[in-house]
């Protein structure tokens, strides 16, 4: 398979839940929560009007929900995104926390998964000017790219290839105009073709780790293809 | 994980989605426009030394192998093919200079010329229909005016050809210009009869609201709610064009008497100019005879 092509349906979010192995079950369930916990906080904050600990203890609680009553199982993938499902879920699961007063506390040891919600709560005042009905959306393309930055950071590492990273950062990640190709080539100290050609391996792979990504939060190819769409902003 | 503000999570989708060149002969100069199947970048051919237009699609399509089939003066020729490295298809086409077929008549007032522009898509559609491809998406938007009377049909990404088949259901194409067999998702009943009725609303659009009452006749015509009402094929609209150029009765339009004589007049001016020119002679020549 191309190194760009979508990867095969088989490794879709839906089928590795049903998996009978627990551990496929739990790394399925880990990689929708990296991709959905911010949204999901940011989500419950904004639209909800939740304090900081009310929106850590629902975020928390919707994704032990996810696994306590089924809801991923019940997810039919012909009716609507798997993203849109998520979003609906959240709402249902807010709404039930409200109205039940015997909600359990998830904030210590019950929690799942171990989330960094200081750093989500700072970051919630930068998305408030946001519709609130386009918080979800915005953040999960937010956090899906964050991921695969982090993945290429790392991929960089491992392969020794941390100057293409620091290329990548230097002139993608820049607040605002970054350097042209001819100031990083000085820079770095390699010919301008060098930071072309490093560029161009680093965006490839970015797209690469999104997809990767992508797949195994979606349904299938196209659940997939749609979703890609949307990260992209298209409608 | 440090936080991606709006305008770098932008410039990364703008950048995830650039193609990568390296290893081809072109040079990646910027995007053209973007579309439901794809984007299109403006490139530079290094080899040839000319600007040629880049179009990615998400995989292998069958737009690149069912425009270099249409070979027509209309229909804009592919000039290469292949994969990028992230497994991509592209396919490289002439880069066409010119206005949309909207920006055109807005700047030209001429209603002829328009007519003229008009008639020329309509051969290139009525060409691909006569190798089994229906277009399914023929607007204003996909249609370019050069600067040397060059018309070109553009944007192929969702044409069918005979032979394929979809899954029942989809839609495609532009709402304002689709027929409501597409709008329903029939979209595989898509025939000769569904560009017609685009091309109907294209002319409408070429037209504007003021619109020559055998004209908006003709624009009905086309875009009749059921297939087996609208012309047979693009050709017969054509010539229903024609003839309204040419002042003859347009078939789509009952005129009235006045009408036709107003026609008539219209057609047949320098007789009729002659005609008032000789009595009017005869005229004077009465009043003004010797006695």
């Amino acid at each position: 398979m191309p190194e760009g092509a979508f990867p095969a349906t088989r490794y879709s979010v839906l089928s590795r839940m049903r998996d009978e192995d627990p551990g496929v079950r739990r790394e399925a369930l880990s990689a929708i929560v990296e991709a959905y916990w911010k949204p999901a906080y940011k989500h419950i904050r904004l639209k909800w009007k939740a304090s900081p600990d009310e929106a850590r203890d629902l975020t928390q609680t919707f994704f032990a929900s996810l696994l306590e009553r089924e809801l991923l199982s019940r997810y039919d993938p012909g009716k609507a995104a798997f993203r849109t499902y998520l979003r609906t879920c959240i709402d249902g699961v807010v709404a039930n926390e409200r109205k039940s007063a015997s909600r359990v506390k998830r904030g210590g040891e019950s929690q799942i998964v171990s989330l960094d919600f200081q750093q989500a709560e700072s970051e919630v005042a930068l998305t408030a000017a946001e519709p609130v009905e386009e918080v979800f959306y915005r953040e999960w393309q937010r956090q899906m790219f964050s991921l695969a930055v982090e993945d290429l950071r790392r991929h960089c590492e491992q392969t020794g290839r941390q100057v293409r990273f620091l290329l990548f950062e230097r002139y993608d990640l820049a607040a605002g105009e970054g350097p042209s190709y001819e100031a990083l080539a000085a820079e770095f100290r390699i010919p301008v073709t060098a930071v072309t050609n490093h560029m161009a391996w680093a965006r490839r792979e970015l797209r690469r780790c999104l997809w990767a990504r992508l797949a195994v939060i979606t349904s299938g190819e196209p659940e997939l293809s749609a979703e890609a769409s949307r990260l992209m902003g298209r409608p | 994980m440090s936080y991606l503000p709006d305008d770098v999570v932008r410039r990364l989708q703008s950048v995830v989605e650039l193609p990568d060149l390296t290893g081809t002969r072109y040079e990646l100069l910027g995007e053209i426009g973007r579309g439901g199947m794809g984007a299109v970048y403006l490139v530079r051919d290094r080899e040839l030394e000319r600007n040629a237009a880049l179009k990615v699609a998400g995989s292998l399509d069958s737009e690149a192998r069912l425009m270099a089939a249409l070979e027509h003066p209309g229909i804009v020729p592919v000039y290469d093919a292949g994969v990028l490295p992230d497994g991509r298809a592209f396919y490289v086409m002439r880069f066409v200079e010119g206005r949309r077929l909207d920006e055109y008549c807005r700047e030209t007032p001429n209603l002829a010329e328009r007519l003229r522009v008009f008639q020329k898509v309509c051969d290139a559609v009525s060409f691909a229909h006569s190798r089994g491809v229906i277009h399914r998406d023929l607007t204003p938007r996909n249609i370019m005016a050069g600067p040397f009377g060059e018309v070109f049909v553009l944007d192929w990404g969702v044409a069918r050809s005979g032979q394929a088949r979809e899954s029942p259901g989809l839609v495609v194409g532009t709402p304002d210009y689709m027929p409501p067999e597409q709008a329903a998702g029939d979209s595989h009943q898509s025939t000769v009869a569904s560009d017609v009725y685009a091309l109907g609303a294209v002319l409408a659009s070429v037209l504007g609201p003021a619109a020559p009452k055998p004209l908006g006749a003709i624009v009905r015509q086309a875009c009749q709610s059921n297939p087996a009402d609208r012309y047979a094929e693009v050709q017969a609209l054509n010539r229903e064009i024609t003839r309204y150029l040419e002042l003859e009765p347009v078939l789509a339009y009952r005129e009235s008497w006045r009408e036709r004589l107003g026609r008539f007049a219209g057609k047949n001016r320098t007789l009729l100019l002659l005609l008032g020119a000789y009595l009017a002679v005869k005229v004077l020549l009465y009043f003004f005879r010797p006695n």
